[in-house]
């Protein structure tokens, strides 16, 4: 039973992750190329920027991310999917230096050795600490 | 300017977070991980009150983070949001009551500082 709970919240952990990690990464390639600047208070100039294709699948990716979480936030404390999905802060970075070839400055690599060690220092904690389901079937 | 918008990045987007993980509290544990059971899964969430008015809120906190990052530089937001990982580590657990002992504290702590040494 234990171990299919932490086999099932590192699994779903993974998929936020992921989904945030990948959405970002085409939302930041749509609104960079052609969508133009959408940054100001006017709407219209958000609503042109969601035809772009790669908009699109960044949305669509953040909705996955959307639901993931719901779903890890189901069995999970809200003080424990904040610190373990933040690794995905990591893996932007890290894909970014391999993929992308992105330089990383050393307080980068400060920061991503920061976050990997609060990511560690709660992925070990039970993940669900308060009693849920007053509206489960 | 630009410490309304963080306002308006930092406190809504806190209480999105806790309004969302009250509402999955209140639904209970997905545990029928069939397509029927995920399409239940979706529709209770469509129905929960929480999540319903959750979903707004972290909108707003959304649109307030790309007027901030088009009004200011990445390396003055994204250390001023990264507060937001200590105050909804506060808030679930005096609103949620959620036992958070020194490893999540810690975990929160290094996590919003590392997230600004990535901005740096």
């Amino acid at each position: 039973m234990r171990n299919h709970l932490v086999l099932k919240t590192i699994v779903v952990s993974f998929v936020v992750m992921a989904t945030n990690v990948f959405g970002n990464y085409a939302l930041k390639l749509g609104l960079s190329s052609g969508a133009g600047a959408v940054l100001g208070w006017a709407p219209m100039p958000y609503l042109r920027a969601l035809a772009q294709p790669w908009v699109i699948a960044g949305v669509l990716l953040m909705l996955g991310w959307f639901i993931s979480r719901l779903m890890l936030l189901s069995w999970a404390d809200l003080s424990y999917v904040l610190p373990v999905t933040a690794f995905s802060y990591v893996l932007s970075a890290l894909l970014g230096a391999t993929l992308l070839r992105e330089k990383v400055a050393s307080l980068h690599w400060a920061g991503i050795f920061l976050i990997t060690l609060g990511t560690g220092f709660t992925i070990f904690t039970r993940p669900g600490t308060t009693p849920s389901g007053d509206m489960a079937k | 300017m630009k410490w309304f918008l963080v306002a308006l990045v930092v406190v809504p987007g806190t209480i999105g977070d806790v309004l969302n993980s009250a509402g999955m509290k209140h639904q209970g544990e997905l545990s029928d991980w069939s397509p029927q059971g995920l399409w239940r899964f979706l529709v209770q969430v469509s129905k929960n009150w929480y999540i319903l008015v959750g979903i707004p809120a972290m909108a707003l906190s959304f649109f307030a983070l790309l007027a901030l990052l088009s009004s200011t530089t990445l390396a003055f937001a994204v250390p001023a949001t990264a507060s937001s990982y200590i105050l909804e580590t506060a808030m679930a657990q005096y609103l949620l009551k959620e036992k958070v002992d020194w490893h999540r504290w810690s975990g929160s702590v290094l996590v919003a500082i590392g997230i600004t040494l990535l901005a740096v």
